[in-house]
């Protein structure tokens, strides 16, 4: 049993807002999904299975009915930021299954509006809470340590931003759009060392939408084609304490499911979106991944190397969590979203990667240094 | 001097009482698996291992190392610095290294275990020793 090509992406949809403080969070979801639904050519009625995170105001009983939504087949998994990656595993399965012919999968909220609610506490509650832990220092103990062990600089983390913003140059709706260096980037404020906050990703009200749906129904349909072959999805925490490695995420564990599934390997990989909550997510996530050996990360991101048109591995082309939109503090819907424009070829031509038939989306969920989870998810154009 | 940040009393539950009350008493505990032998922390009742239920309530030596660590610089209450300690029995735990100069934090550094008061039971930080 394989979801390999089994599943398309028929519609997408990103909230062109940044900051939306005259819009209630399900008026959001709302309209990405209205937004989805017509650019795949479709209608609310053929929805027949909705997905949601914790960001789904009250989750699925409250959001199905405030859409009007009559469907057969549900999720809710809710893993942070990468929810919306296991999203789209989770519909090619339950497509795959018989179980739904046409998925909606919707993120929306606003951050920068409002505080955001607390997480939920789990066991370790206790015994941790107290100490603080925020995403930037949680990320900023994998940083510190990854330093440590490899000799990773602040220089090549600045390079990941460098990089996102010479794309989001070009993207008319991105909250920050000036291209910075390498020294704007170290130059600026620390925040949690060694994360200055250029390292840090926006933070930004929106969301964004999509539908997954057969393959028979996808041809029927007017967009490129394209198509999920496959999806790999991993956990990672302390464990009790024993062995600890901050420096790898669970991105370990789901890249290889997703690339041995998809029959690929990251060299096929013409454009990656890759969860960019702070730099050194992407510089860790790029090593787990498989583009470069652990510990080799920054050299592979330094000179431009993941600038479309400069580098070997374009990323994140419409500028990413870094300078683009960071819709509800959580990456992996916008991940996808620009993976299928550049698979579609509807990425700013200044930034589209020629003949880009095969791409990778990944990203984490939660704290990369405490516990988080890992999708992946490799796209092909068919 | 600044007042002394004020700390959340743990909620504390049946599985994890006997902590509480050891660090009451200045102890600090792990739980250790007389099972397979390995150590943990927080504490379980049953191992995270290999799963068995002979896990035994033991007095840890409160002597760690910093495995990496992150100085935020600005929150409500001040500076901290967040930490994952290592102790020297095995596990890794998550904490604030306190009372010493936060700019001068290494990871390899010798630190130990010191309880600061709250409302309930008191909570463990570590301090470079």
């Amino acid at each position: 049993m394989t979801i390999k090509g089994k599943a398309y992406i028929a519609g997408i949809y990103e909230h062109p807002t940044r900051h939306a403080p005259d819009k209630s969070t399900a008026q959001l979801h709302a309209e990405v999904a209205k937004g989805a639904i017509e650019d795949a050519g479709l209608t609310k009625a053929d929805i027949d299975g909705y997905f949601c995170a914790g960001d789904a105001p009250g989750g699925l009983w409250p959001m199905v009915d405030y859409l009007g939504l009559k469907v057969r087949h549900i999720d809710s998994t809710e893993t942070g930021g990468c929810s919306y990656l296991i999203h789209l595993g989770h519909a090619a399965e339950a497509i795959a299954a018989g179980k739904c012919s046409i998925a909606l999968v919707t993120l929306a909220g606003k951050p920068r509006t409002g505080v955001m609610p607390p997480r939920a506490a789990g066991a370790e509650a206790d015994f941790e809470a107290a100490y603080g832990a925020t995403t930037h220092n949680a990320y900023g103990m994998c940083a510190m340590r990854h330093m440590h062990d490899y000799g990773t600089t602040s220089e090549q983390l600045a390079w990941i931003k460098v990089a996102a913003s010479h794309h989001a140059q070009y993207n008319p709706h991105a909250m920050l759009k000036d291209v910075v260096t390498v020294e704007d980037v170290i130059n600026s404020p620390m925040i949690s060392d060694p994360l200055h906050r250029m390292d840090c990703c926006v933070v930004t009200d929106g969301g964004g939408a999509m539908i997954v749906t057969t393959p028979e129904i996808a041809k029927s349909l007017k967009k490129p084609l394209v198509r999920l072959i496959g999806h790999g999805e991993a956990m990672k925490g302390p464990r009790g304490g024993k062995d600890l490695d901050l420096t790898y995420s669970a991105g370990v564990w789901s890249g290889p499911r997703a690339f041995e599934e998809a029959g690929v390997t990251p060299k096929d990989i013409k454009y990656a979106s890759i969860y960019d909550s702070f730099t050194i997510t992407v510089l860790m996530q790029l090593e787990d991944l498989g583009f470069c050996k652990k510990g080799e990360g920054g050299k592979f991101v330094s000179d431009g190397n993941l600038i479309s048109g400069v580098g070997k591995l374009p990323f994140n082309t419409d500028g990413g969590g870094l300078c683009s939109n960071h819709p509800v503090n959580r990456g992996g819907m916008t991940k996808i979203l620009e993976a299928v424009r550049q698979l579609r070829g509807e990425a700013h031509p200044k930034v589209q990667v020629p003949n880009c038939d095969l791409a990778i989306a990944h990203g984490t969920g939660g704290l990369l240094g405490v516990r988080h989870a890992a999708s992946t998810c490799i796209l092909e154009r068919v | 001097m600044a007042e002394a940040k004020k700390y959340p009393a743990p909620v504390t539950n049946p599985e994890t009482a006997q902590f509480w009350e050891a660090a009451k008493a200045g102890k600090f505990m792990i739980k250790r698996c007389t099972a397979c032998g390995e150590p943990h922390y927080f504490p379980r009742s049953i191992c995270p291992f290999c799963f068995s239920d002979k896990t035994v309530w033991e007095e840890s030596s409160g002597e760690a190392t910093i495995y990496t660590y992150s100085l935020m610089r600005k929150s409500p209450t001040g500076p901290y610095a967040i930490a994952f300690v290592t102790l020297k029995e095995g596990p890794s735990l998550q904490t604030n290294i306190v009372d010493c100069d936060l700019t001068s934090l290494k990871i390899g550094q010798k630190v130990k275990v010191v309880f600061k008061p709250t409302d309930g039971a008191p909570l463990p930080f570590f301090t470079p020793a």
